[in-house]
């Protein structure tokens, strides 16, 4: 099936892998900014999974120890903002710049002697027959396990935060500290569990970057992925399956404009490939347009800062 | 009614930093009793109760809980020993519905099917409906206070504190509450009872301890006192109530007609089709309780919200259209609820805040260059008029207390020489002795010659200040009526009767 040159099937299948650095990045800002906190170190905190994951699996000759250490890396930047904002209660959008350039200077630092390396591969995995479906094949059949992992952890996030006691805890420390405090809950354990909770996922976003996507590592490779993360969160409304939307959105409109590109569109590549930041900035516009409803959707305590005397 | 004691206080002091709220405090309640904490903002109540459920530490003294010593590290233990609390400032999530508050309130909820259903049953038992499946923040005040008592009933509370309870409440809703808190004491639950309002505590409390400046001054049966002693023994000297004047009103100077405005803030109240005029010399009282669109009605009058330039005309001149420095020069001056924040900035010293609302009618900004010279005096003299006590102008805002700064921000308003005047809750977290000056200062501006509207919760302050009354329902307003000869039972209905409350089930 083809559309002026392009494969719709492969685009789709393609558009998955393009967007899971972003989904993984925004699914697990979105549990920290329900959590009442906005962290705005989320591309520093990709970086650094980056960069990590890379020389781990380098090493190790494991991309799925690679992963792992991605994810270490990512919390424990998290760890280190929330123990800026939580404990020392610093503001949060300065630390969370902070955190995004201590990131990216981090990993340059790390990343010296990596460039030109191929990191072991990740293999797609193997469902026998089911792959050769057409359509359906290589659409849902042939990917690598951290894309799976990336779509049971969006539907895990929906599970928790709509099901879960411990997700409704989360949600009312989010939209009431001094409440939450008053009948006894943790407010900064609590969020500091959501923002390392933030921060592996987007470790995990930053690696699958480094060892999928490119696989390369190069410095400051993630290129913004970590603010288009911070913008689809406010596109979701802070609603999880929308996250997998606006990621796919945003994934989609990248490859869609590769594949002009490559198609031979007259339209100057400068303009298409800032179409997805375009786009991002227009979907941001309309949402905040429809103010009433956005409003709902916002945890109401969001960047406040919490202190157990007020 | 059993004698036994339920919870004995003794000896309790807490210390905060330049501050000691709470000084050897001793009292003791018996299971069944309803038992009254009095004493001004201020006064050290509020430590003490957040002591008993365990969000304070105490610094010295013990506490016996049916005869076992009591020492609740977190509000957890206390409610498993039987302690719930009613908070004065709602501690409750308006993103979410009421099952899920009431879940967030107990140790071990029930799964949510049961539990909807046991919400239903106890608030109904309890003459108190509720829909479980609801949204907190769609819920009136009255309905909010429900889901807290619905809370701390569905854990069988042996104790229940109750903080200020009726100060979001109309006259009927009391009645009710009163009427469930009575049929719990009866069931054995004793109540410990946050207030100063003196004739509430005089109907429903069997005994009161009474605090000033953090220790107990005194203990007493409130039904064999006046109001007037239970008042005196709180603020601990003599009170003299605000002197009248009698004067005819002049000329019609705040005239709004067919008002509609949509709120600002997802959960408020929009205002529909209000009705109003305020003439020279006269004070109109706006009742209501919070959330009923005061503060969409302070916004529309100061010119925070715009609306079409006929819909509010100051001495026959349309200004529904003008912002809030254009009503400034047209005579309209106002102080809204929210103090730090709103009326004030937290952070800018008294002479900067004088200047923001007061440059325009003070003169004190030239060819865009501030007059720090006259901006300064006139902070000096706002202070100086309206006794703020403060090191100095310099001292940020955020710097004084609730009292001082309230006088600041309506003295900064009423010396501006205006011609309407529009004030939400002028008197609201402000000790007596501020409350009088405060009430005296408006009263006075009338009798100058201004026309004065007051938004205000507080039905004492209104029936002693105003001169016509009205009321705020769902963003309607009620026609005003002369406040001479209005009975309780009035102004009640005028504010919106019970809102579908009833009386307690004799069987429960």
């Amino acid at each position: 099936m083809t559309l002026g040159g392009i494969d719709i099937v492969v685009l789709i299948a393609s558009l998955m892998s393009a967007s899971t650095p972003i989904l993984l990045a925004a699914i697990g800002e979105l549990v920290a900014e329900r959590s009442g906190v906005l962290n705005l170190g989320v591309e520093g905190m990709m970086i650094v999974g980056a960069i990590c994951g890379f020389v781990v699996a380098v090493h190790s000759g494991s991309p799925v120890l690679g992963f792992f250490a991605a994810a270490a890396a990512g919390a424990a930047m998290a760890v280190l903002f929330a123990f800026l904002t939580q404990v020392l209660l610093s503001n949060q959008v300065a630390t969370g710049l902070a955190l995004t350039l201590f990131g990216l200077g981090l990993s340059a630092l790390m990343g010296q002697g990596y460039n030109g390396l191929k990191p072991p591969s990740t293999p797609d995995i193997r469902f026998g027959p089911l792959a050769d479906i057409p359509v359906i094949g290589p659409i849902l059949f042939s990917h690598d396990w951290v894309l799976y992992l990336s779509l049971l952890i969006v539907l895990g996030t929906w599970v928790f935060l709509t099901h879960s006691r411990a997700g409704l805890v989360l949600r009312a420390v989010g939209e009431n500290h001094d409440a939450a405090h008053a009948l006894g809950y943790r407010v900064r354990l609590i969020r500091t569990a959501a923002l390392a909770w933030g921060g592996a996922c987007a470790g995990l976003g930053g690696a699958y970057l480094s060892l999928v996507r490119v696989p390369q590592w190069a410095e400051g490779m993630t290129a913004g992925a970590g603010w288009i993360a911070l913008a689809i969160v406010v596109f979701a409304s802070w609603r999880p399956w929308r996250v997998l939307l606006g990621a796919y959105i945003f994934g989609g409109v990248t490859v869609l404009q590769l594949r002009l590109q490559a198609a031979g569109i007259a339209i100057p590549v400068q303009i298409l490939s800032t179409a997805p930041y375009l786009i991002t900035i227009l979907v941001l516009v309309v949402m905040s347009a429809r103010r009433g409803r956005a409003a709902l959707g916002a945890p109401a305590a969001l960047g406040r800062v919490f202190h157990a005397s007020n | 009614m059993s004698k036994t004691e339920l919870l004995a206080v003794d000896g309790i002091s807490k210390q905060y930093p330049g501050v000691l709220a709470n000084d050897a405090v001793s009292f003791a309640i018996a299971e069944g009793e309803v038992h009254a904490l009095l004493g001004e903002n201020g006064a050290g109540k509020s430590t003490l109760v957040k002591m008993i459920y365990g969000l304070v530490k105490p610094d010295a003294g013990q506490m016996r809980f049916r005869g076992a010593a009591y020492a609740p590290k977190e509000p957890r233990e206390a409610r498993a020993s039987g302690v719930a609390m009613v908070f004065q400032h709602f501690s409750l999530f308006e993103a979410l519905n009421v099952a899920e508050n009431v879940a967030l309130g107990m140790e071990n909820p029930p799964k949510p099917r049961e539990l909807a259903h046991r919400i239903r049953t106890v608030s109904e038992d309890y003459g108190l409906p509720l829909d479980p499946a609801r949204l907190v923040g769609d819920l009136s005040a009255g309905e909010r206070q429900r889901v807290e008592i619905i809370r701390c009933l569905l854990q069988d509370p042996k104790l229940l504190i109750m903080d200020e309870p009726t100060s979001v409440l109309t006259p009927q809703e009391v009645d009710i509450l009163f009427k469930t808190l009575r049929q719990l004491a009866a069931e054995g639950t004793a109540i410990l009872y946050i207030s100063h309002k003196l004739e509430e505590i005089r109907a429903l409390c069997d005994g009161a301890t009474i605090l000033r400046r953090g220790k107990v001054v005194a203990s007493c049966t409130p039904r064999e006192k006046t109001a007037r002693e239970l008042a005196e023994l709180m603020v601990g000297e003599t009170l003299t109530p605000p002197a009248r004047r009698q004067k005819p009103p002049g000329a019609v100077a705040l005239d709004v007609s067919g008002l509609s405005v949509a709120s600002p803030n997802p959960f408020g109240t929009a205002l529909q089709n209000v009705h109003l005029t305020v003439q020279q010399g006269e004070i109109l009282g706006i009742a209501g309780v919070a959330g009923n669109g005061q503060d969409e009605l302070l916004l529309a009058l100061s010119g925070e919200i715009r609306t079409d330039a006929e819909a509010i005309r100051i001495a026959g001149q349309g200004v529904g259209d003008l912002g809030p420095n254009a009503r400034r020069r047209a005579g309209l001056v106002a102080a809204p609820e929210e103090r730090l924040g709103h009326a004030a900035a937290p952070d800018m010293s008294l002479t900067e805040n004088a200047l923001l609302s007061g440059a325009v009618r003070k003169n004190l900004v030239r060819r865009g260059l501030i007059d720090w010279t006259a901006a300064r005096r006139f902070a000096e003299a706002v202070v100086k008029d309206f006794d703020v006590r403060t090191p100095g102008v310099g001292t940020a805002a955020r710097a004084l207390s609730g009292g001082n700064l309230q006088k600041f921000v309506i003295g900064r308003e009423l010396s501006q020489a205006p011609s309407v005047i529009v004030v939400n809750q002028p008197t609201w977290g402000v000790d007596a002795a501020a409350a009088a000056a405060i009430r005296q200062a408006l009263i006075d501006r009338a009798a100058a010659g201004a026309a004065v509207v007051v938004i205000s919760q507080d039905l004492d302050e209104l029936l002693e200040i105003a001169d016509r009354f009205c009321a705020l329902n769902a963003g309607r307003l009620s026609a005003p009526r002369p406040t001479q000869g209005l009975t309780v039972e009035e102004i009640g209905l005028m504010m919106g009767g019970s809102h579908g409350m009833e009386v307690a089930h004799a069987h429960a």
